[in-house]
């Protein structure tokens, strides 16, 4: 188990080091959701209702960024050989990676959300539940864009490759996640959308780490 | 032979055991230092070794390791500061941070200067004389005694037989 934190914590720590990657996500999430109100105009209703939409789709091309270099760096210095022939269970190196990935993006797209959510004349009603319901889908987008990053490794044009992969399988995080802040919006109960979510997280846990691990090992060898 | 890439054909057996049916019990037992320094420029010099220690079982001794590759001074720097000799030397203290009989070493001796270089034999003799196995290919003469020297070049049509037309010609040091 050493080894898993030691991963998770220098993952971290790198990210922390080159602090700019990091935020580059944010700054392109805050931006990109701000240029809405200039395209679709001003109106504080159209604002509010298309809001949770808005934030999803943001958030997730925000999140696309940032698989690039998950796996890429470790892959091109040769750490990844490492990392296969260390003496622990690859899966649990995989899920070390995505664990700290979610930690440096998805934990601070959490973060960022409310306040773009106030921007887009979001519902004070909606608040709860959009981060209830982010929390659960960044941590599946990090699940899966890992998967994806581990098996566009070594490819050329990975980035494209990754996105064409990665894109189609988030399409149910979108939908629940934006009806779960659509639901509590007009007054009904989101707790089926969270539970949706909540059990596509627990399956994605299960399918990912190991699919990394047989990816990450098909790209070593 | 690190079991990263699967035999062509055949198998390697650590031990009696093929390591296909346990490989971290293998994994746990062998250093691999490749063409690639697996150096993070971002992490400085200890952090980069006590990264690689915390992988493995066993006793770690960072410090010794760093005293031992003349890099002790530099522990608290970025590794992205080292120069490529320097790197390399931070790879090759690696493995003698953490035990392990075996050491697969993969031109171990590329950037060092003459100096690394004569440290890293009496690394090799102190591991050898502990009863370890070192396994190295080498373009330049390690110079070590009584070391089985396996000339690849001699081997080269069965080589050219197994990879179609790709030539190797580098010979090879299996030193027991």
């Amino acid at each position: 188990m050493s080894g898993f934190f030691a991963l998770v914590g220098r993952d971290i720590r790198i990210a922390l080091r080159q602090f700019s990657d990091t935020m580059m996500v944010i700054v392109f999430f805050v931006i990109a959701a701000a240029l809405f109100p200039f395209g679709v105009g001003p109106e504080p209703n159209l604002l509010a209702r298309m809001a949770p939409g808005i934030l999803w789709v943001t958030a997730l091309l925000a999140a696309m960024l940032s698989f690039d270099r998950l796996f890429q760096n470790d892959y091109d210095d040769g750490t990844l050989e490492l990392l296969v022939i260390a003496p622990q269970p690859l899966w649990m190196t995989a899920l070390a990676k995505i664990i700290a990935h979610w930690l440096t993006t998805g934990l601070p797209l959490l973060v960022a959300s409310p306040v773009i959510g106030i921007m887009l004349n979001l519902e004070p009603r909606g608040f709860g539940v959009l981060i209830a319901a982010m929390a659960l889908g960044t941590a599946i987008i990090s699940l899966v864009g890992a998967l994806g990053a581990a098996l566009s490794l070594g490819s050329r044009r990975s980035g494209v490759l990754l996105s064409l992969l990665v894109l189609p399988l988030v399409i149910p995080v979108l939908i629940f996640g934006a009806g779960a802040v659509d639901a509590a919006i007009g007054g009904f109960p989101a707790t089926q959308q969270l539970l949706v979510l909540g059990g596509l997280l627990l399956g994605c846990i299960v399918v990912c780490p190991w699919g990394c691990a047989v990816a990450l090992r098909l790209a070593a060898d | 032979m690190a079991g990263i890439a699967r035999p062509a054909a055949g198998n390697i057996s650590w031990q009696g055991t093929p390591i296909s049916e346990d490989p971290e019990m293998f994994f746990a037992r062998m250093h691999y230092v490749g063409h690639r320094d697996a150096v993070k420029p971002a992490l400085t010099v200890r952090e980069n070794l006590s990264f690689h220690a915390a992988l493995r079982p066993g006793p770690t001794d960072i410090d010794a390791a760093l005293d031992r590759v003349d890099l002790a001074a530099l522990a608290d720097l970025p590794a992205r500061m080292l120069s490529a000799g320097q790197t390399r030397r931070l790879t090759l203290a690696r493995i003698l941070a953490t035990p392990a009989p075996l050491w697969l070493l993969d031109e171990p001796t590329i950037a060092l200067d003459y100096r690394a270089v004569d440290r890293l034999r009496g690394a090799i003799d102190d591991h050898r004389a502990g009863g370890g196995i070192i396994v190295a290919s080498t373009n330049v003469p390690l110079g070590i005694d009584d070391a089985t020297t396996i000339d690849l070049a001699a081997h080269a049509p069965e080589i050219d037989a197994l990879w179609g037309d790709e030539s190797t010609g580098e010979p090879a040091e299996d030193v027991r």
